[in-house]
């Protein structure tokens, strides 16, 4: 191929990948950007004003004309229009543009001229006003006081970590026996029991809700992390084993079969061989199942969303959207929150979270 | 000396009698302070008007959860192990898979049969309604614009994450910048539909057109000389297409890395025939590399149309179901929760099981034949 086509396609492939990504990084920045924006800032200008742009800026300040009345033109810095249109701003032939800031009595003439502008203008406190519980006085710039209603996303914050952590290790643990059992243990039933799990791989969970949720509220085990930890076991479990199965059962019999004529039980092959030996798959599920389970909305509304301080972050964040949804500066910083571990979990262990997610990617 | 070696488990028959009786004191101690444990976690955890503080309360609730698990599969395959040989033998299995059968069988076969029984009966369960809820279901013109709804999911949410997913593995595949193209591309299935609903709600935001736009759209929109435009309330119904962008943005990462790790796998030289016979890059690629890694495009059509029928908290964040954009799993949600109508949230239930039973049979099949 001669070179300078191939030069030209590599452009097309770059430029348009390049384009792709931008898009698809564009409204994540606008995110973070906006949530460490004043609110003053965020309600009144889009985030990408943070860029270096061209804006007016306040040159030179002059006291209102008197004697001003009715919708007779005006002369200021030879530019004439009436009260109204200065109010709106005018632009002058030379770029200045001559803005009357108050009404026709008190009031001050403002002479703009664009500049190249970048605010930096950033703050923590949407972070401190969400995180917290209860209210908090801040002062503002102009030394004025303003009381926030905290969203308590930090209690919240805790209540995914409280979740999260045993609805990852439990399945995992379960599974991990079950699928050592379901590989190396001869018993009745076995290749029922296993057609059953695979069946169960894509079962929509909305189908067990209900139920479950009636037994709960029976056993007061509605807005309890035990009653979480448990429904998120049963259902990633059927992935969970399958997942471990697949690798367990791929372990060379020999190993096996040399630890058990040393006498070893099952219990010590499955803890000194097999769990050893397993680490890649359990990591790769263990990233998959604590991700679904920090991101997953529906369980946790479920059975925890009636009872206010149990409440996980997607619980807290979605009420966040509902009750104060214009408050943009509250909901990108509480979104960012919910959104620190899945990032930190990503970057660090990309490797098995895909492998995991690749595998994963039936669960029902 | 392979032969002097100690065995691997102290559990065993021809351990001295000492050894015996040492082991029986540590299990029975075992089992005893794991039955204290359990009980006094719970009794500490369950109290609601606890003045522990609350991160030691999420330290102790995850010590518990997790040690209190790793203590039963301790002590319930110790105390089998003392049983004679025979009676382990059949008891054994019952240690190991036992708790994951339970699990099973009461968090997802029972209920699916109880949600079964449940839907043919009326709002509180009272009287036998027989098919009078998936009548409803059928001809109610709420669940019906449901349906639609997520027909246009499954339309477009799954073909627009393919063919992303296709374009962007293959432009990736030849470009030096592939490891951060994908990365970029992959971040968002780290994060869930919660944030991703309220990422895009930003970019979706309306304001009244006296005031400046803070909403990417919507300023690029006014930019261009137009009125702004509500995205997710007008033009039903057309919005439910933005609401659809939200996880094709999520799920192309998904989609793009199985996609590259095939088209990784096609041979060269079926490509190099194609090019030595005259075909551009479009064509090796609609005729040799797409028809090559069919399988994986059907596995991951599959996938996000599983994904998309049950698709729930995007909606709730963006529309909570208004303006037309309410779907099956919102419906469930909302005749099941907020109009306390069991009967018919069952049925809809129902009918999200049997929309993926093509996918359940299909997979059963598959490890038949695995086995075979």
């Amino acid at each position: 191929m001669p070179r300078r086509r191939r030069w030209l396609g590599q452009l097309a492939v770059n430029g348009t990948l390049a384009v792709i990504c931008f898009i698809w990084l564009v409204p994540t920045i606008g995110l973070l950007v906006s949530s460490i924006r004043p609110a003053a800032d965020v309600l009144n200008s889009g985030w990408w004003s943070v860029l270096p742009h061209q804006d007016y800026v306040t040159t030179k300040e002059l006291p209102i004309p008197t004697g001003v009345t009715g919708d007779a033109p005006i002369t200021i810095e030879g530019v004439s229009a009436t009260f109204d249109g200065f109010r709106g701003g005018v632009t002058a032939p030379d770029g200045r543009r001559i803005l009357w800031v108050g009404n026709r009595r008190t009031g001050r003439i403002e002479i703009q001229q664009k500049q190249w502008v970048a605010p930096f203008n950033f703050t923590l406190r949407n972070y401190q006003v969400v995180l917290s519980g209860g209210d908090k006085t801040y002062e503002n710039t102009g030394g004025t006081l303003r009381t926030e209603r905290g969203s308590d996303l930090g209690s919240a914050f805790m209540n995914s970590i409280a979740v999260t952590i045993p609805a990852t290790v439990i399945p995992l643990t379960v599974a991990a026996f079950a699928a050592y059992g379901f590989a190396w243990m001869r018993f009745r039933g076995r290749m029922a029991l296993f057609a059953l799990l695979v069946a169960l791989l894509v079962i929509p969970l909305q189908i067990a809700l209900v139920p479950v949720l009636r037994d709960y509220t029976g056993l007061n085990l509605n807005g309890t992390y035990l009653g979480v930890w448990l429904a998120h076991t049963g259902f990633g479990l059927p992935l969970a084993i399958y997942l471990v199965f697949g690798f367990v059962s791929e372990i060379p019999r020999d190993l096996i079969d040399s630890a058990v004529t040393d006498g070893a039980s099952h219990f010590a092959v499955f803890r000194r061989i097999i769990i050893p030996l397993s680490v890649p798959v359990l990591a790769s599920f263990a990233i998959f199942q604590f991700l679904w389970v920090w991101n997953d909305y529906l369980v946790a509304t479920t059975f925890l969303g009636g009872t206010q301080d149990v409440q996980v972050l997607t619980i807290k964040l979605v009420n966040l959207a509902g009750t104060r949804g214009q408050d943009w500066q509250l909901l990108t910083a509480g979104a960012f929150v919910s959104m620190i571990i899945p990032l930190i979990v990503f970057f660090a262990l990309q490797r098995y979270f895909v492998r995991g997610l690749l595998a994963g990617s039936v669960k029902g | 000396m392979a032969l002097t070696e100690p065995p691997l488990a102290a559990f065993n028959d021809e351990a001295p009698p000492e050894a015996r009786a040492r082991n029986l004191a540590l299990g029975i101690g075992g089992v005893i302070l794991t039955v204290v444990f359990l009980v006094a976690g719970y009794v500490i955890l369950a109290d609601k008007a606890s003045p522990i503080p609350k991160p030691l309360i999420t330290l102790l609730a995850v010590i518990w959860g997790v040690g209190g698990l790793l203590a039963i599969f301790t002590v319930s395959n110790w105390i089998v192990e003392q049983l004679p040989a025979r009676a382990m033998q059949i008891l054994l299995p019952v240690v190991f898979i036992g708790p994951a059968v339970i699990f099973l069988v009461y968090f997802l076969v029972l209920p699916a049969i109880r949600t079964f029984a449940t839907s043919f009966f009326d709002q509180d369960g009272a009287a036998f309604v027989g098919l009078a809820n998936y009548i409803r279901v059928f001809t109610d013109d709420a669940t019906l614009l449901a349906f639609r709804n997520n027909l246009l999911w499954l339309a477009f949410g799954a073909s627009l994450t393919v063919i992303m997913g296709l374009l962007i593995a293959a432009l990736a595949d030849r470009s030096r910048f592939e490891v951060i193209a994908k990365s970029i591309i992959f971040m968002p299935v780290a994060i869930s539909l919660v944030g991703a609903g309220i990422i895009w709600k930003f970019v979706y935001a309306v304001r009244d057109p006296s005031s400046p736009q803070i909403g990417l759209l919507n300023a690029i929109w006014v930019g261009l000389g137009h009125s702004p435009i509500g995205w997710l309330a007008d033009n039903q119904p057309l919005n439910n297409l933005f609401l659809i962008v939200v996880v094709v943005w999520l799920q192309t990462g998904f989609a793009m890395v199985l996609f590259s790790a095939a088209i990784k796998g096609v041979p060269a030289d079926l490509l190099d025939a194609a090019r030595v016979d005259g075909a551009n890059e479009i064509q090796t690629f609609m005729r040799i590399v797409v028809p090559t890694i069919m399988p994986t495009i059907i596995t991951v059509a599959t996938t996000i149309v599983i994904f998309t029928l049950k698709i729930f908290d995007v909606v709730v964040v963006l529309t909570n179901g208004n303006f037309g954009t309410q779907v099956i799993a919102t419906e469930f949600y909302t005749q099941f929760f907020s109009n306390r109508s069991f009967g018919l949230g069952s049925a809809i239930a129902i009918v999200l099981l049997i929309l993926v039973l093509p996918v359940m049979v299909y997979n059963l099949r598959r490890f038949r034949q695995q086995q075979a």
